[in-house]
């Protein structure tokens, strides 16, 4: 899954194509992205999902291990704003990360293999579900403590002014971390130093059990720059072409030296916050709700339909391409053997 | 009644100090909150005030005055219808202080004869070639501070690679809440000296960050106490993050700051971190206590591709040693030095306790006690090859430090004894340590807390049955 060009134009689309209760615009205009970018982004949103159903079987069959966090419902978000960066723009995020992963273009094999604790993983299955990185990807974690990745982000960022380059940094954490102090500090720094850093909030409207209502005083993530002068938006997350065009502000305007900007990406995870969440906080209603009026899978193939660029068929096609990367994804990372025992003392010091 | 005015303590451990500026001239009058000079520590220049009104009767100590003792008269103050020549200084203004290192606070006479002798030392040092450390030699060497060591090692590291930069609280247009990073501002700019926020978990973070993509940074912790904000970011994402991404990512940086307790500065600002960061798969742990290896250590934990934890201490910033000038010259990680020569007893230390550790030393010679002193250098990796070394010699040995007891650096060299050289043993192992309490503020507790020379003494005493 390659990233897209580098000089992309910012989509421009009116398009608000949505199933069940969400009302089409009276007449769809034709989106900027075009009708090859618009298949890439629907592939690669269900190459996500696919591989994090996998996931969640394996892991029901006991070859994936301790805490594993599916990212399906979110899929919009890291697709829409990848294809607005390039390989060089650095990527990091929390622990909600497999998604991000095969966004920045790593191999599914070696993120799947990560997961079963395998050596062909990405981490030599030292890191797991949480803590993987592709130097190659300029995919820096997949971090496991909330916020911490905040501050990381920002120093990627950091780097890139430093070195005088145009790159920028996408920081993405979740509705949870945004209350930790480090991020407002991190705030504070990346506007003070105009830092090309794009924070970017998933507000899957739960921090773990937690809704946002009972842990934020202000539901408006997106205006918590303010103070410092970042400016922000809040973006419908479940509408890739909505995360697309707001992902392109937000980079056209770090990439311009104007400093950092802030997404609130208004998403839902389907799954539990772990593999063992009971999910008493919300009801099953709630979440069937979403999946039938919001998937942002479905609402990309609606669009793709309206502006005839593909037919049921071409998607069933997709599909079964998908499928097989994801098959032999897992069927890489169950057979593949485990860390040689020697490599329990490697990568601790690099020699000086 | 003429009224002294006396050298004020600018600092919690400023002892001496250099009459930069008189603003005033004898005969002026002056009322409270005048500044009537100005005074140069060697943290600062600081302006002093009249606490009193009168006439600038008598100036005692001349302007460019260097090595003025705090406490000592500098001027006199006339009250209303005195003459200047009532104006006789009531006892002579004290030469100049050579004791740079003295704690300010030192009021027993055991205190201030340690640090006279522990000057005199610094002064002809019986330092012996290490046994087995760098043997390279270093032909031109120049006498500067611990503080201008550092400063110095991180300027000629900043001109070697354009990927290292500083980065903390007061670094740059301060010149460092310490002085050490003096002058690199001027030199670098400040896209390489960077000032931050009050924000060490932020900042801590966004250095990791800058580390993940490739850059070198310095950054510093004004002391390691406001490190504890940053914990997270030290251990989760520097230390752990090479083995996490298999090899892929590495965090070539340096934390550097003062350590340690300083001088009357009370329990959340007084605490040795040396065995928290050294009990950390990832990290190293340096702790320089002379000039040349505070030079030498810091040019190589910066070149050093690992996040490395360097411990400075506050007191020994203003010591002088004799500095290898060559531009490559560092010390290796990892290995001790031995201070001192001797046969009867092995002391383990580093960092501001060997002045204890030396101290005992003298004296014990008197007695015919040899003590064999090793400055660890560096907590973690540990060289337990000297130490082991030493005690097949010795059969005893003592550590001394300034962390508390429980799970120290002496607790980890007691298990490394145990394990590598229990036979050679004529006696147990003896720790000595700060108290098991938070440090206190009074005078009189926070001596008791911490070790001392009399302390290393009676351990000495004790585990070579020489009481």
């Amino acid at each position: 899954m390659a990233r897209a060009a580098k000089s992309k134009p910012a989509a421009k689309s009116s398009v608000k194509s949505a199933r069940g209760k969400r009302q089409l615009s009276a007449k769809p205009s034709k989106p900027a992205l075009g009708k090859s970018e618009l298949l890439a982004m629907y592939r690669n949103m269900l190459l996500i999902r696919r591989f994090e159903e996998k996931a969640g079987q394996l892991y029901g069959q006991g070859q994936i291990a301790g805490f594993c966090h599916l990212y399906i419902g979110q899929e919009a978000v890291v697709i829409g704003m990848q294809a607005n960066i390039t390989r060089d723009d650095a990527v990091v995020t929390t622990y909600r990360d497999h998604g991000h992963m095969l966004a920045c273009g790593m191999d599914p094999k070696g993120v799947m293999a990560e997961l079963t604790g395998r050596r062909g993983g990405y981490s030599k299955g030292k890191g797991g579900s949480m803590h993987m990185f592709s130097k190659k990807e300029s995919f820096y974690g997949g971090h496991g403590i909330v916020g911490a990745s905040v501050p990381v982000g920002t120093g990627l960022a950091f780097a890139n002014r430093y070195r005088g380059n145009d790159r920028v940094s996408l920081t993405y954490y979740g509705d949870g971390a945004a209350n930790q102090g480090q991020v407002i500090e991190s705030f504070n720094m990346a506007a003070l130093w105009k830092l090309p850093c794009i924070f970017i909030i998933e507000n899957n409207q739960y921090g773990m059990g937690t809704s946002v209502a009972r842990a934020s005083a202000s539901p408006d993530f997106y205006k918590r720059g303010e103070p410092f002068g970042i400016p922000g938006r809040k973006v419908d997350g479940m509408d890739i072409l909505a995360v697309y065009e707001a992902g392109a502000e937000a980079v056209a305007h770090a990439r311009a030296g104007k400093g950092p900007f802030i997404l609130q990406m208004e998403t839902y995870r389907y799954r539990g916050h772990s593999m063992s969440d009971p999910a008493r906080y919300r009801t099953r209603e709630e979440v069937q709700k979403v999946r039938e009026e919001r998937d942002p899978i479905d609402h990309l193939s609606d669009i793709l339909f309206e502006n005839s660029y593909a037919k049921a068929d071409d998607l069933k096609k997709i599909d079964g391409e998908v499928k097989k990367i994801v098959t032999a994804a897992a069927e890489f990372a169950v057979t593949d053997s485990e860390p040689a025992p020697e490599e329990l003392y490697t990568d601790v010091l690099l020699e000086a | 009644m003429a009224i002294p005015v006396l050298m004020p303590a600018l600092s919690p451990t400023m002892t001496e100090g250099k009459i930069a500026r008189w603003l005033k001239k004898e005969g002026d009058n002056v009322r409270a909150g005048d500044v009537i000079a100005e005074i140069e520590t060697d943290k600062a220049t600081m302006e002093v005030e009249a606490v009193d009104e009168g006439t600038l009767g008598k100036i005692l100590v001349a302007e460019g005055t260097e090595g003025v003792a705090v406490n000592s008269e500098i001027a006199i103050l006339l009250e209303e219808g005195e003459d200047a020549a009532a104006a006789k200084p009531a006892k002579k203004a004290k030469a100049p202080a050579k004791t740079e290192e003295a704690p300010a606070e030192a009021p027993a006479e055991t205190k201030t004869a340690e640090a006279k002798t522990a000057d005199a030392r610094l002064a002809a040092p019986q330092v012996s070639a290490p046994a087995d450390a760098d043997p390279r030699f270093y032909e031109n060497t120049a006498t500067i501070t611990v503080r201008e060591a550092l400063r110095d090692a991180m300027a000629e590291e900043m001109r070697r690679d354009a990927d290292v930069f500083l980065m903390g609280e007061e670094v740059a247009e301060y010149q460092g809440a310490y002085k050490v990073s003096q002058g690199l501002l001027d030199e670098f700019g400040h896209q390489r000296v960077v000032d931050t926020p009050i924000t060490e978990q932020g900042f801590t973070g966004l250095a990791v960050g800058a580390a993940f993509s490739g850059l070198k940074p310095i950054v510093e912790f004004m002391t390691f106490n406001f490190a504890l904000q940053a914990m997270d970011h030290l251990i989760n994402s520097a230390a752990k993050t090479l083995y996490m991404s298999g090899g892929q990512i590495q965090c070539h940086m340096v934390f550097r700051g003062a350590n340690g307790a300083a001088s009357r500065v009370g329990a959340q600002h007084s605490q040795c971190f040396a065995s928290w960061y050294a009990h950390i798969p990832g990290l190293k742990v340096v702790s320089p206590y002379s000039a040349d290896d505070a030079k030498g250590l810091l040019k190589a934990a910066i070149r050093d591709p690992n996040p490395v934890i360097f411990l400075e201490n506050e007191i020994l910033y203003g010591r002088s040693g004799e500095v290898p000038v060559d531009a490559d010259f560092t010390v290796p990680i990892g290995k001790a030095r031995i201070l001192r020569e001797g046969s009867d007893v092995t002391v383990v230390s580093f960092s501001r306790p060997l002045d204890y550790a030396l101290e005992a030393a003298d004296q014990l010679a008197a007695d015919g006690i040899s003590v064999e002193v090793i400055d660890l250098r560096t907590p973690r990796p540990l060289d337990a090859e000297t130490i082991v070394r030493s005690v097949a010699k010795t059969n005893h040995i003592v550590t001394v430090e300034e962390g508390w007891p429980y799970a120290g650096i002496g607790s980890e060299i007691a298990a490394v004894i145990m394990e590598q050289a229990f036979d050679h043993l004529d006696a147990p192992l003896k720790r000595v340590c700060a108290a098991d309490v938070p440090l206190p503020y009074a005078a009189n507790l926070e001596r008791l807390a911490l070790p001392c020379t009399e302390d290393v003494i009676a351990a000495i005493r004790d585990v070579t049955y020489r009481g």
